[in-house]
C-alpha cells in the first residue's frame, strides 16, 4: 500500500483519557477508510486531530510529503493550511447565508465569475438546482447534508473527512444516500476518512477499516479481512459478530477442527496457530434455521445443532432469533421465512451452519 | 423651548456618540478575547471589566482624577502633548466615560460571541478562512443583536452618567457640563420648569432607544435580557 496519510499520534486529555490515532490511508486517489467503533471510542477526536482542530500530545501526522502535526517540534499546521474538506456530524451550515453563499464560502480567493461557476458545478453535482437562494433552515435533512458535503468539496480538497455523514437523516434517506455517496466519492477520486458506528454503513462505504475501542486502535486493514477475521474478541464484539463464545478444541484432522462449545459440538476450518482454548465467532447471517434436525440431507453444511428458540426480535425485514443450541447462538433470518416456518418462542428447531462460517480466534 | 440648556444637550449627545464609537473599537477585540480565551487568569480581567457596575461613581471618579492629575505619568504626558490638563476637559470626560461604560458594551458583545456555535467557527477555519475573516464573516453577523445591544446600552448609559462627570469633568458650560449636571443645577436654582423639560427629554430619548432595540430583537429566539 502506498501510504498517503500516516497518523502515528496520541491525544491525552487532562482527565487522563488517551485517544490513539495510528493508521495509514492510501492515496492520493480514491479510497474510503472507515473509523469504526462504539460511541465514545474516539472516532471524532481522530478526525479533529487530522483536521488540525485538536493538537496531538505525542507523535506525528504526515500527509504526502508534508508534516501536519509533530508533538516533538510543537509543529501544528492550522486547519486553514491543511487543504481538506471536513463534514461534521451536525453539518454546521452557516444559518445567515444562502445555499449558494454556503457553497461558495471557502472560495473567497476566486473571482466572482469563477466562484459562481464553481457553485453552479456543485449545485449540479449534488442535485441542488433551484435551491441556491434558500437558507439552511428551509432545507430538508437530506438537502442540508448535500449542501454541507458540497461546501466541503468546493475547494477541491486533497483529503475528505466525514463524521457520521448520514446519521442525522431518516432511515430511508440513509439507505439511498449510502449508495450515492460511495459513487460520488469514487468520482471525486480523493482519499476519504469516514467515521461511523453503523456496521452496514461501514461495509457498504468502506475499503479499509480501522476498529476503535475506548481510544485504542484494535485492528485495521482491508474491510472484508477485518470483518471476516477479527483478531480478538473485542473487535468481534464491536463489529457485531452476533455470537462470540468460548470453545475448546477437541481434535484437528485434515485442517478441520472439532470443538466443544457449551454442550454442543462444532466443526470449523482450522485457521492455524490454534491452542486449545478459542473464541468462536458466528455471524447471524450465516446461521440457517430448519424445522427437523435429522441427519443432513444433501447439504454442504457440516453443523446441524438441535436448538430452542429463546426469543424473536424483529429488525425491519429481518428477524433476529436468539437460540439455545447448547450455547447461546443468534440467527438472522427474513421475516417471510420466519412466517413460513411458523417460528415461535420455545420451538425446537435445527440451527444449520457451514464449517467455513465458524471463525476461531485463539484464546489460550 | 425656553430654559432648556441646548449646549448641555449637544455636549451630552456628542460625548455619548464618541464614547460609544471608542467602546466599539476597543470592545470588539476585548470581547472576542474574553469570549474565546482559555487563559486561566481570565476571570481577573472579567472582574476588572465588570467593576464599574458595582463601584460608586465617586470612587471611579476619584481614581481617574488621580490618574489624570499633573503628578501622574498620564497627566504629564497629556499636558506635554496637548498643552492642557486632562481633568475638567472634554477629553478627560471622554476617557472617564469609556471606562465607566465599559461593561455595558463588553458584556453583551462577549455573551453574543460566546453563544455562536463553535462548529460554525471551525467549519469556517476548515474552509481556509483566517480567524479574523471568520470573525468578520461568521461571528459578527451572527452576533448583530448583541452588538446592537452593546451600542445602545453604552450610548444610553453615557447619556445618563452623573457622578463620574462631576468628579472628573466638573461643571464647565460647553466643555464638561452634561445634561444630567444641567438638571442638577436647575433643581439647585429652583428652576423646576426647565429641569422637568430636560428630564423629560432624557427620559424620552432613553425609552426610545431601548424600545427600538427590543423591537429589532423581538424575533430572536433566545429571550435574553439586555446585559
Amino acid at each position: 500500500m502506498d501510504a498517503h496519510l500516516i497518523a502515528d499520534a496520541e491525544r491525552t486529555y487532562p482527565d487522563g483519557t488517551t485517544i490513539e490515532a495510528r493508521f495509514e490511508v492510501p492515496g492520493p486517489g480514491f479510497s474510503v477508510t472507515v473509523l469504526f467503533g462504539p460511541s465514545g471510542s474516539g472516532k471524532t477526536t481522530i478526525l479533529r486531530l487530522l483536521a488540525g482542530l485538536e493538537r496531538v500530545s505525542r507523535g506525528t501526522i504526515r500527509f504526502g510529503d508534508a508534516v501536519w502535526s509533530d508533538a516533538g517540534t510543537h509543529l501544528h499546521r492550522p486547519p486553514q493550511a491543511r487543504d481538506l474538506g471536513f463534514l461534521a456530524q451536525a453539518y454546521h451550515l452557516f444559518p445567515h447565508l444562502s445555499v449558494a453563499a454556503n457553497l461558495g464560502y471557502g472560495l473567497a480567493a476566486l473571482s466572482p465569475q469563477a466562484r459562481s461557476a464553481r457553485v453552479q458545478e456543485l449545485l449540479d453535482l449534488l442535485d441542488l438546482q433551484g435551491l441556491e437562494h434558500r437558507h439552511p433552515g428551509e432545507l430538508s435533512g437530506g438537502q442540508q447534508q448535500r449542501v454541507a458535503l458540497g461546501r466541503a468539496l468546493a475547494r477541491k480538497p486533497r483529503l475528505l473527512l466525514l463524521d457520521e455523514p448520514l446519521s442525522a437523516l431518516d432511515r430511508p434517506s440513509q439507505l439511498r444516500l449510502r449508495k450515492e455517496l460511495r459513487e460520488l466519492l469514487r468520482k471525486l477520486d480523493i482519499p476519504t476518512v469516514l467515521v461511523t458506528h453503523d456496521r452496514a454503513e461501514a461495509l457498504q462505504l468502506g475499503d479499509r477499516l480501522v476498529v476503535l475501542d475506548r481510544g485504542r486502535i484494535c485492528q485495521s486493514g482491508d474491510i472484508q479481512q477485518v470483518f471476516d477475521r477479527p483478531t480478538d474478541p473485542a473487535v468481534a464484539a464491536i463489529l457485531g459478530v452476533e455470537t462470540v463464545v468460548r470453545g475448546r478444541i477437541e481434535s484437528i484432522v485434515d485442517g478441520m477442527a472439532t470443538l466443544a462449545v457449551g454442550t454442543a459440538r462444532l466443526l470449523a476450518a482450522d485457521p492455524g496457530g490454534l491452542g486449545w482454548e478459542v473464541f468462536v465467532c458466528i455471524r447471524g447471517e450465516d446461521v440457517a434455521v430448519e424445522r427437523g434436525c435429522g441427519p443432513g440431507a444433501e447439504s454442504t453444511a457440516r453443523n446441524r445443532l438441535p436448538a430452542r428458540i429463546l426469543a424473536l426480535h424483529p429488525e425491519g425485514p429481518l428477524v433476529r432469533l436468539a437460540l439455545d443450541g447448547g450455547f447461546p447462538l443468534e440467527a438472522l433470518v427474513t421475516r417471510q421465512a420466519c412466517q413460513d416456518l411458523g417460528l415461535a418462542e420455545g420451538d425446537q428447531v435445527c440451527a444449520v451452519l457451514k464449517a467455513a462460517a465458524v471463525h476461531l480466534i485463539p484464546h489460550d | 423651548m425656553p430654559g432648556m440648556d441646548w449646549e448641555a444637550i449637544r455636549l451630552s449627545l456628542s460625548l455619548a456618540a464618541l464614547t460609544t464609537a471608542a467602546l466599539l473599537l476597543l470592545g470588539l477585540p476585548l470581547a472576542y478575547w474574553l469570549a474565546f480565551s482559555r487563559w486561566r487568569w481570565k476571570f481577573l480581567v472579567e472582574s476588572v471589566v465588570a467593576m464599574p457596575l458595582v463601584l460608586p461613581p465617586t470612587v471611579l471618579g476619584f481614581y481617574l482624577l488621580m490618574a489624570m492629575g499633573p503628578r501622574s505619568p498620564l497627566g504629564r504626558a497629556w499636558e506635554g502633548l496637548f498643552g492642557h490638563t486632562l481633568p475638567f476637559s472634554f477629553e478627560g470626560l471622554l476617557l472617564a466615560s469609556v471606562l465607566y461604560s465599559l461593561p455595558f458594551m463588553i458584556q453583551p458583545l462577549a455573551a453574543a460571541f460566546a453563544s455562536v456555535d463553535r462548529g460554525l467557527i471551525e467549519a469556517s477555519w476548515c474552509l481556509g478562512e483566517s480567524r479574523l475573516r471568520t470573525f468578520l464573516r461568521v461571528i459578527a453577523p451572527l452576533s448583530w443583536a448583541g452588538i446592537l445591544t452593546g451600542v445602545v446600552l453604552a450610548f444610553a448609559h453615557t447619556l445618563g452618567e452623573f457622578g463620574v462627570v462631576l468628579m472628573v469633568g466638573g461643571n464647565l458650560p460647553g466643555r464638561t457640563r452634561t445634561v444630567s449636571i444641567a438638571i442638577y443645577d436647575q433643581v439647585q436654582a429652583m428652576e423646576y420648569g426647565p429641569a422637568a423639560r430636560t428630564a423629560a427629554l432624557l427620559l424620552g430619548v432613553s425609552f426610545l432607544v431601548l424600545a427600538f432595540t427590543y423591537a429589532l430583537r423581538r424575533h430572536q429566539r433566545k429571550p435574553w435580557t439586555l446585559i
